[in-house]
């Protein structure tokens, strides 16, 4: 499946993952600092993908010096 | 995973809460702890004359929209740093958010009417650009809140931003920052305004996941100046204790607020506050710092254009 990166923002193909957790796991990304998005819609770590996919893992850290 | 509150399929976890939303259920949940937030700490009424700093991110954007779905009226000021087409995207979703919804927009733009950037202003000077950034916005903002007449400035800090911050004020051991990190800093007879930050019980994840659901464009890259600067790699620190154990940072956060800051209270104010021989807003010198940022930062440029 495709997967969008950002910051900068690049795509990826990304094999074998059933799951949105795999993905973290594949990418050793923590979830904490990401959102998955699919569509439009927010995914959480339980929900299948499938190779058609094209999912967004959103970097959430933003912002410098408070 | 199931919604909390309707069982229908959740779109985000909140582990510290140990709760699973649906979308609707999520956009209640993020409402009721700022309003809780805003109540607890007596942060301002619907009276208040209220202006929040937006940066086209989305803490502020969300911020923005979340105080006016609760029924507050609040005007944004925008600062443009100068940040090429980082600034001029982050303005693009911060004017298209506030046509949308018929909100009032104040825009400062730093080149023209401060007669410098950001990245000027950090290659004149020994400060980091995230320094010459942060202490433009404080003076800035403070002066447009004055300016305007408003009863308080609102700033989207979230809750990894300020426990980013206590983790960098407790690495230093520094009694006076650790003595004045609050969710409000009262005004001051000085002329700094009330400052508050109703997003602080609000993860930096949540106010994302709230931005996406409500349909919020906002600006995802990265600001180039800030990439991998100190308080961004203290979040990514913070987020992976977070993610084996849910609550951490909200217990350093809170419990930092609630037990540990009465031992720094005696540094509280212990500076005196003069006015800026320059320009009148407060400062613990003769001349604040912003203005003496100008300055430096002036005469290198007229330099460089004259040599």
């Amino acid at each position: 499946m495709k997967v969008v990166l950002r910051q900068p923002r690049r795509e990826i193909e990304v094999e074998g993952a059933k799951r949105v957790a795999d993905l973290y796991k594949q990418l050793d990304l923590v979830p904490e600092s990401y959102l998955a998005i699919r569509d439009g819609e927010l995914l959480t770590i339980d929900m299948p993908v499938g190779p058609d996919d094209v999912i967004e893992l959103r970097p959430v850290i933003s912002g410098g010096s408070p | 995973m199931k919604c909390r509150v309707c069982r229908d399929r959740a779109v985000i976890q909140v582990r510290r809460h140990n709760a699973n939303f649906c979308a609707p259920h999520f956009v209640d949940h993020i409402h009721r702890q700022v309003e809780k937030t805003i109540h607890h700490y007596r942060m301002f009424t619907p009276d208040d004359r209220l202006v929040l700093g937006v940066s086209g991110g989305k803490d502020s954007l969300a911020l923005w929209d979340i105080l006016t779905e609760l029924g507050y009226r609040v005007d944004g000021v925008y600062l443009h740093l100068g940040i090429g087409e980082y600034s001029s995207d982050s303005l693009r979703f911060t004017q298209d958010f506030a046509e949308a919804r018929d909100l009032e927009l104040k825009i400062v733009d730093l080149p023209t009417d401060v007669g410098f950037s950001v990245p000027q202003a950090a290659a004149a000077t020994a400060r980091t650009a995230c320094s010459a950034c942060g202490l433009s916005k404080r003076y800035l903002l403070n002066q447009v809140a004055g300016q305007g007449d408003y009863d308080v400035l609102v700033m989207g800090h979230n809750l990894d931003d300020e426990a980013a911050t206590l983790f960098g004020n407790v690495l230093q051991w520094n009694p006076e920052y650790l003595a004045r990190q609050a969710p409000v800093l009262p005004a001051d007879e000085g002329g700094l305004k009330r400052k508050v930050k109703p997003l602080i019980r609000v993860a930096e994840r949540e106010t994302a996941a709230y931005a996406v659901i409500r349909g919020i464009e906002y600006e995802v890259e990265e600001c180039p100046m800030a990439a991998g600067n100190t308080i961004n790699r203290y979040k990514e620190w913070l987020n992976a204790l977070e993610e084996q154990s849910p609550g951490t940072k909200a217990n350093f956060l809170f419990g930092f607020l609630d037990r540990g800051q009465q031992a720094f209270v005696e540094h509280r104010g212990s500076v005196e506050l003069a006015t800026c021989a320059e320009c009148g807003q407060p400062t613990t010198g003769e001349v604040c710092a912003f203005c003496r940022l100008r300055h430096q930062t002036l005469v290198k440029i007229g330099s460089r254009a004259a040599s």
